[in-house]
């Protein structure tokens, strides 16, 4: 961005300007701010106008529309501005789009607590979160460019229009567009707040819900796209870490003079749990890190055994202990003494690993006082948006910018600023040198911070006529929400339900992987619901759509599915279909069609179906991406996926022991059908995954009459099951 | 540490690093040209895929020493001149990307394999590119993109 000809630099009029406004860049309305009123005035103007941060306009007609979100391919940096341009009337091609200032308070959406506002890209909130805001702040730009427009033609605002990046006076048929309107530019006293009901109608919609190709795609396939992986900054040093494969665990350097001897290294710098290395160059430090000769103590997760652990939940899960009660509808105990007859399962899952295919990393510059500090990241943000760095050097957070940077996958793991901390703390060690921080990929898996292992114990009941009549489901896990997430169950209908949460605790580090709990506890509901029909000899579609009579939207999904997925039709010899339900803010049906080779035990899975509910659709083709990415994270982590630890150490160490999906295990094709809707937006990114598993073991159940509830569905696990 | 003169995109760069310093290093961290990635070291993932002498080959396990005698390296920034190579039309035609890090790797081993095989077929081209990972899941469209190109090219030379 260019400066402005006065002091007044853009970073102050952000803080000033405060709430939603609009900027409208350094040739727009700042200047003419600027050269009528001192800084102080221009200050009290705009707390006085309520001016938004939203867009830069350039007098050849270029609007730069900021987005507020992280952008780790879920589409961000197109579906957040194009709802902006909708409501601006911009003309699409003439957009480009830039990553907003980390400024919670003007460009947060609205927290998960009344009145906050966030900017975290977690949980599929961000088409959901800042679906008014953006349209809101859309529309208060048009609403500036209208009001400049009567002021230079003397008209008033309700004879003018817009369409394309013009504006037009409808009686003339005179026209000026954007970029021509830029010297003559004027706030108003002041702008309205545009409620839902003075902004477009969804029928009016020109580009949401279109055929829009995505904004970031053209630096993606050329090279230019820039991770922080990528920064390179002059005097930059490289920083690597040793962390251990035990977590919890700290460290004993034995051979620091060894070390601070090879070639390049400049320093040694512990950090509790690890040592860190700087050196001239990565391939340098990468070196003296093989040097290191370390002793590690002992840890919680010195005694935990992944295999092993599944006995002691099991005792939890059968021992008198009462854990935390996440639901509790209607009386389970007496529904199952009333029952004519009761089901009971365990379903267990492994570790696994987010292998977002850009190993953690981070660039930081402190400055030689360390007064300030420059941050380039690839973050899904935060509650805290410097991401630590300020407590790290004692500095106000006002002193700490960060340059967000294209996040080369997130999947939750980039949500934790662990890695940015650790950057900073070298970075204040080498000061004012740059430091790049970068994990290996066999730090990045060892150190990594895994969705839980859990057991997952359902007991369900029927009575005389075949309804299901409870539902109890047991979570025993460590993590919390981690491993309690996806249990709700509301949109089956059934009266008793019961939802307990017994805690275990192993020193294992932890963390949300995309849709969290919903893997584990939708595997566990969606095959127990399988196993029922099954039993008593119902059509598993049948069973559900009866429990979801009173859920016409989630019923509507499975409706779908049945009929994208040609459910009656008998598939080939040799394959079954699964179906299954999710619920993760928008609502989904799949199916999937698999074969399973009795021999090796490989499951394949030829195709997918989803139809799925999600509200107003904003960008339809990158909802079917989500969806198609989602079905393969699912079928990779059913499938392969699974970090085992023996004695607190971590086994797996790169992809060759970890394996994830590769192009030869894919399906045929995923095919989605989305729901058109009014209602409002819900997010996408997580609802694909959870339906894999229970899909995949719902087929094999279908197959061979055998149950899989135990995840990844290994050869090994698969041959069990086939000889039960 | 020694000096090593490398060919690169039909220019010549000379480097000076410790031998047995990795390509993709040298490639990314001396040169610039990041546009190739670093994703597990051991030639698992594919994300640092270049081609020497037209050949696909992972930057990462590769010295340095063993390819400054004149091979020709060429890198995701040196597939095109203008981003228009028709794999890269196709890939945006397709909308293949989403996080967008292992694409470079897709682009230049999808490449490598146009070269070989200008009209694979599904199989020929799962088996060429299953060294390639992706965590987003973009598998379908890269053969999307990859048949669309194939076709494109056909289409120009009939």
């Amino acid at each position: 961005m260019r400066e402005s000809k006065s002091s007044f630099s853009r970073r102050d009029f952000l803080k000033s300007s405060g709430g939603v406004a609009l900027f409208v860049g350094v040739s727009g309305i700042l200047p003419q701010l600027i050269s009528c009123a001192s800084p102080e005035k221009i200050k009290a103007i705009l707390e006085k106008h309520s001016v938004t941060a939203w867009v830069k306009l350039d007098e050849n007609g270029t609007i730069t529309i900021f987005n507020p979100a992280s952008e780790m391919g879920q589409g961000s940096m197109t579906s957040l501005p194009l709802l902006f341009a909708e409501e601006m009337d911009a003309d699409w091609e003439k957009v480009t789009t830039e990553f907003s200032p980390q400024e919670t308070e003007i460009y947060g959406s609205p927290g998960w607590s009344p009145d906050t506002k966030l900017m975290f890209t977690v949980g599929s909130r961000t088409t959901n979160s800042y679906y008014m805001t953006m349209r809101q702040a859309g529309a208060q730009a048009r609403h500036v460019l209208l009001y400049s427009v009567s002021k230079k033609w003397n008209v008033p605002i309700s004879e003018l229009s817009t369409s394309k990046s013009t504006v037009i006076h409808n009686k003339s048929g005179k026209q000026i567009n954007y970029g021509e309107l830029v010297p003559f530019l004027e706030m108003p006293e002041s702008i309205p707040d545009f409620s839902a009901v003075q902004l477009k109608k969804t029928s009016n919609f020109h580009l949401v819900g279109k055929k829009i190709e995505r904004k970031d795609i053209p630096e993606k396939v050329n090279g230019t796209a820039k991770f922080s992986i990528d920064i390179r900054l002059p005097e930059m040093v490289y920083g690597v870490i040793e962390r251990g494969n035990l977590h919890g665990s700290n460290p004993s350097l034995l051979n620091e003079s060894e070390v601070m001897a090879s070639p390049g290294v400049l320093k040694i710098i512990p950090i509790g749990y690890g040592i860190g290395i700087v050196a001239k160059t990565l391939e340098d430090a990468l070196v003296a890190k093989k040097l290191l000769s370390i002793e590690w103590n002992e840890s919680i997760a010195s005694s935990h055994n992944s295999q092993e652990i599944y006995t002691t939940y099991e005792k939890m899960a059968s021992g008198n202990q009462s854990g935390k009660v996440l639901e509790e509808k209607g009386n389970v105990k007496q529904a199952q003494n009333l029952a004519t007859k009761t089901y009971r399962a365990d379903y267990k899952n492994e570790y696994i690993y987010h292998a977002q295919m850009e190993p953690l990393n981070a660039v930081i510059k402190v400055s030689k006082d360390i007064s300030e500090a420059e941050v380039w990241v690839g973050s899904q943000q935060g509650f805290d948006t410097k991401l630590g760095v300020p407590a790290i050097l004692g500095i106000d957070p006002s002193k700490v910018t960060i340059y967000l940077q294209y996040v080369g996958g997130g999947f939750g793991r980039r949500s934790m600023n662990d890695f940015v901390e650790e950057c900073a703390i070298l970075a204040k060690e080498m000061a004012p040198a740059p430091v790049k921080l970068i994990w290996t990929r066999e730090d990045d898996l060892t150190y990594g911070a895994y969705r839980p292992l859990s057991l997952q114990r359902i007991e369900a009941s029927t009575d005389q006529k075949g309804n299901l009549s409870s539902f109890s489901h047991l979570v025993v896990g460590d993590g919390g929400n981690l491993v309690a997430s996806g249990t709700n169950n509301s949109h089956y209908d059934i009266p008793n339900q019961f939802v307990e949460w017994r805690e275990a605790s192993n020193g294992i580090r932890l963390k949300h992987w995309r849709s969290v709990g919903h893997g584990p506890n939708k595997f566990a509901i969606e095959c127990m619901l399988d196993e029922i029909a099954f039993d008593q000899g119902k059509d598993p579609i049948q069973f559900r759509k009866t429990l979801m009579a009173n859920s016409p939207r989630a019923l509507a999904t499975l409706e779908k599915v049945e009929k994208l997925s040609n459910w009656s039709t008998p598939p080939e010899s040799g394959r079954a279909k699964g179906v299954a339900f999710v619920e993760h803010g928008s609502l989904g049906s799949g199916v999937c069609e698999i074969s399973l080779d009795r021999e090796s035990g490989k499951i394949s899975v030829h195709n997918f179906w989803i139809a799925l509910d999600a509200g107003v659709i904003v960008h339809p083709d990158n909802v079917k991406a989500q969806m198609e990415g989602g079905i393969m994270m699912g079928i990779s982590s059913a499938l392969k996926e699974q970090i085992t630890i023996m004695d607190g150490k971590v086994q797996q160490s790169n992809f060759h022991d970890y394996q994830i999906l590769r192009m030869e295990d894919i399906p045929d094709q995923i095919e989605t059908e989305l729901i058109a809707s009014e209602e409002h937006p819900e997010g996408v990114g997580e609802t694909a995954t959870p339906m894999v598993a229970c899909a995949i073991a719902n087929a094999f159940l279908a197959l061979t009459g055998k149950k899989l509830r135990h995840l990844p569905f290994t050869s090994e696990r698969v041959l069990e099951a086939l000889n039960s | 540490m020694a000096n090593y003169t490398l060919q690169i995109n039909e220019s010549t760069y000379e480097v000076n690093v410790e031998k047995g310093t990795s390509l993709l290093w040298v490639i990314r961290e001396h040169l610039g040209l990041t546009g190739t990635k670093y994703g597990c070291g051991i030639a698992q993932c594919g994300a640092c895929t270049i081609h020497v002498d037209n050949e696909p080959m992972r930057a990462c396990v590769l010295q340095v020493e063993d390819f400054s005698s004149g091979q020709k390296i060429k890198t995701i920034e040196g597939l095109s001149e203008n981003g228009d190579h028709p794999l890269q039309k196709a890939w945006i035609e397709a909308q293949a990307p989403q996080c967008g890090y292992c694409q470079s790797g897709q682009i230049m081993q999808a490449a490598a394999l146009l070269e070989e095989n200008p009209n694979p077929s599904r199989a020929e081209i799962k088996a060429k590119m299953n060294g390639i990972l992706c965590r987003c899941g973009t598998y379908l469209r890269v053969i999307k993109a990859i048949e669309i190109a194939a076709s494109t090219q056909s289409n120009t030379k009939d």
